[in-house]
């Protein structure tokens, strides 16, 4: 079926600012949005400008709004969009994070803010030498966060970056921080404390539930950040009783 | 950037990340990637890692590297099959115990599935051998190693892509990058540089194979007049999503899924009657043609289109939600269907390339007289140890990369420590330069419409079942594109994020790659692996059990040969 797509493009060496144009493309209800990205670049402007790597939802390369939400191009087909012959599909970079070229736009922010939770695990004490024990449920406990790809998603969705305070960490990084924060062989809380415990940090999220609603992995972010608060009120409160104690 | 560094490690996949983490406790090491941290397509491997822990059965080292000598249909070179092996049970703890989220048994230990090719007592029946993280294995591994690389402070270079290779002599003393974000061209010296650039699957038509895997690296070695090796050893994988290409993980049929045809038969009983549907790869591809050209495939037609049906409904909705979440997701979000309730539509996909730069069991390069090229390692699917031989066994990959690439890390660390940063011949940047500026010059096809016309080409011609003829006429079509390459065109004249020229430098490699494919399956008259020709339908030792390597001299191949060893079992028929 004959679809347009309604691209956002952006150079900085010829152009003010972005504009719109229309490219009329062959595709299948089957066809993903990026394949008609990859056609339009073969056949009809090989400088539409865009990151793609594995195609089929995983790497995280091609987050972008495809009619006005976050999604994955490589996993958002036509019939997900309810796209007839005829029909419009409007693309656009993602929001909140400088505007490169095109549809892409620079994440130095976005990883920036995951390395500041220091993500990864922290235990010093000495493993044995096999593997750590771990049990299924403990495992179970942070399944979700782990399935995170860093795509940005979330990070553009949020409205507390965009409408209020655009130093917030965002949700991927807070998310990502409670991986580590709920694995049973971490204890590493107190040094992700000085990332987490702050106005910009993790007290800067409103629960507005955007992040759980684009993210393309299905991942209950809100619920992962809200947990992570209510984990930090724990141990403040154990620290405060130590306090009282004395 | 800095301009000079002890070593410089291409890509930042997993071979690419062990290294580095490795090669930083000696000196200072940068990682140069095309793509964004964790976009690598280490993270699209799926099922898991093997690994002999023995956590739930019987199983050991020994086992592991017969299996993958058999697997490899005896191209694989034992003693580095051995080490393979032995080193993927301690590399599996290191993981764990860096963070690892691995799934686990009721005791709280890594759990295991069986795996294809994977056996217990050389062959009897399918063992519990490969680690897994759910169905997001490779994903796990890619995020540890690089959370790695963030605590110990590792310098990443995202979105730089190599041009050049500066060598003098053997050794290598730096390379030739461009920056996407300015277009620039930057010169770094380094003491070593290491290529982990991953596989070229996208010269076929259809790969699991990411965007990316363009075999950069391998491209460069080629051109810097290294001889490739094994390049006729390409995997196609026996469930890609039909259609797609997408791969559906062989743990769909280690948790009990099983192939079927248009009948609703189990078509491995007549192929593989012992190990069925846990048979290695190469096997399982030929059945599904085999039934295709039969007539059995779904739609019946005896094209090679066709495809036939993974049945994963005996699993049950549970053990699909909690074994192979992922592949439920590409199935509900690709076809609409549910695995645990609908049988999944699947045809082969081009998947792995066994072949690749030659390396001994350091990650050292070997040049064009076999020697070591100093300063100049490889590891991960651009490399080739051989451990997969002629076709590689699932969770073979991960366990190769993990293995050989901390081995390249720990080596690049002492070779560090001991050589010195080399003076660069004047004008290092000058081949690279002429290159962008020919490439932005062009005025034929786009690149685009050449890249498409070789992966039909190679899909066709050079696919899972070849034959000398159609070899030959593969070679002819490839060397026009070539042809053709040298006047194409780029839309884009800018200098800033121009991801038109990347690709268009992404296809020279490629075509050049698939130039040396095509004349080194052309010219092996046997079938071993994941190389079958149809005119020369028997494995044959007495003519081919050596590995392959080629050269390109001004666009004319050089064969080579070099012995396989098989120092520790004999060839024998491959009988599963």
């Amino acid at each position: 079926m004959l679809i347009t797509f309604q691209i956002q493009r952006y150079d900085p060496e010829k152009d003010a600012s972005p504009h719109f144009e229309d490219y009329e493309i062959e595709l299948e209800p089957e066809s993903r949005v990026l394949d008609g990205l990859v056609r339009i670049k073969t056949y009809v402007d090989g400088s539409l400008a865009f990151r793609k790597s594995c195609a089929h939802g995983i790497c995280g390369s091609d987050a972008m709004l495809i009619d006005g939400e976050e999604r994955l191009a490589c996993k958002t087909l036509l019939r997900d969009l309810g796209a007839k012959p005829g029909g419009r599909i409007r693309i656009e970079p993602l929001k909140g994070l400088p505007l490169q070229r095109d549809l892409m736009v620079d994440q130095e922010k976005f990883f920036d803010a995951y390395r500041s939770v220091k993500p990864y695990l922290i235990n010093d004490e000495p493993p044995g030498p096999k593997e750590r024990i771990q049990s299924p449920a403990e495992r179970e406990a942070i399944d979700e966060p782990t399935k995170c790809i860093l795509c940005g998603s979330c990070y553009s969705a949020c409205p507390v970056i965009r409408e209020k305070n655009p130093e917030f960490l965002g949700p991927a990084a807070v998310l990502n921080a409670s991986r580590f924060v709920f694995d049973s062989r971490d204890r590493g809380l107190p040094e992700r404390l000085p990332a987490l415990d702050r106005p910009d940090g993790i007290w800067a999220c409103e629960s507005k539930f955007r992040c759980t609603q684009v993210c393309p992995r299905g991942i209950k972010v809100t619920k992962s950040i809200n947990l992570t608060k209510a984990r930090i009120e724990t141990l403040r409160s154990i620290k405060k009783k130590a306090m009282g104690d004395l | 950037m800095r301009r000079e560094y002890d070593a410089v490690i291409v890509g930042a996949g997993g071979a690419g990340l062990y290294a580095a983490l490795e090669a930083s406790s000696a000196g200072r090491v940068a990682v140069v990637s095309k793509l964004y941290p964790v976009r690598s397509h280490t993270g699209c491997a799926q099922g898991g890692i093997g690994a002999a822990l023995g956590n739930l059965e019987e199983d050991h080292p020994e086992w592991h590297a017969f299996d993958t000598i058999k697997g490899g249909d005896y191209m694989v070179d034992q003693m580095a099959a051995r080490i393979l092996a032995d080193e993927a049970v301690q590399a599996v703890y290191d993981l764990e115990n860096m963070g690892l989220p691995f799934s686990r048994t009721p005791e709280g230990l890594i759990d295991q599935r069986r795996f294809g090719g994977h056996t217990r007592n050389f062959g009897e029946a399918p063992v519990r051998r490969a680690c897994y993280a759910a169905d997001r294995t490779g994903h796990m591994i890619l995020q540890t190693l690089y959370q790695q690389c963030i605590k110990h402070e590792v310098d990443f270079y995202n979105e730089y892509f190599v041009v050049d290779l500066l060598l003098d002599g053997s050794s290598c003393v730096g390379l030739v990058v461009l920056e996407l974000k300015t277009g620039e061209l930057h010169t770094i010296r380094s003491k070593a540089v290491m290529l982990a650039t991953g596989g070229f699957g996208r010269m076929f038509k259809t790969t699991s194979n990411a965007y990316a895997n363009t075999g950069d690296g391998p491209a460069l070695a080629l051109r810097a007049g290294i001889p490739l090796e094994d390049m006729e050893f390409y995997q196609f994988h026996p469930t890609g999503i039909a259609g797609m290409g997408i791969l559906i993980t062989e743990a769909v049929r280690g948790e009990g899924g099983i192939l079927r045809n248009r009948r609703g038969e189990r078509f491995m009983e007549m192929y593989a009657p012992k190990l069925l549907d846990l048979a290695p790869r190469d096997l399982i591809s030929k059945a599904i043609l085999s039934e295709l050209k039969a007539g059995n495939g779904m739609r019946g037609d005896r094209q090679i289109d066709d495809y036939v049906l993974l049945d994963a409904t005996a699993l049950g909705k549970k053990v699909v939600e909690e074994k192979i979440p992922d592949i439920a997701d590409f199935c509900r979000t690709y076809l609409g269907i549910d695995p645990a309730t609908d049988p999944i539509p699947v045809q082969p996909t081009a998947h792995y390339a066994m072949g690749g730069i030659p390396t001994d069991v350091h990650g050292r390069v070997l040049g064009a007289g076999g020697g070591a090229c100093p300063g100049l390692y490889a590891a991960g699917e651009c490399a080739c140890v051989s451990v997969h031989g002629a076709n590689r066994l699932g969770t073979n990959s991960l366990v190769d990369l993990v293995v050989f690439g901390r081995r390249a890390g720990r080596h690049i660390a002492d070779y560090i420590a001991g050589a010195s940063l080399r003076p660069l011949a004047a004008g290092s940047e000058d081949g690279a330069r002429d290159k962008v500026k020919r490439l932005k010059t062009g005025r034929g096809a786009h690149g685009g419409a050449i890249r498409e016309a070789m992966q039909k080409t190679m899909m066709e011609k050079v696919g899972i079942i070849r034959e000398g003829e159609e070899g030959r006429s593969a070679v002819a079509e490839i060397e026009a594109l070539r042809d053709e390459y040298r006047g194409a065109r780029v839309d884009d004249a800018g200098a800033a994020f121009n991801t038109d020229l990347l690709e268009l430098l992404e296809l020279e490699n490629l075509l050049d790659l698939a130039l040396v494919t095509a004349h080194a399956a052309a010219r092996r008259e046997e079938s071993r692996g994941g190389h079958t020709r149809d005119d020369f339908p028997e494995r044959d030792d007495a003519r081919w059990l050596k590995h392959s390597l080629v050269r390109l001299v001004s666009g004319v191949p050089e064969f080579s040969y070099k012995d396989v060893d098989t120092s520790l079992y004999p060839p024998k028929p491959r009988v599963y």
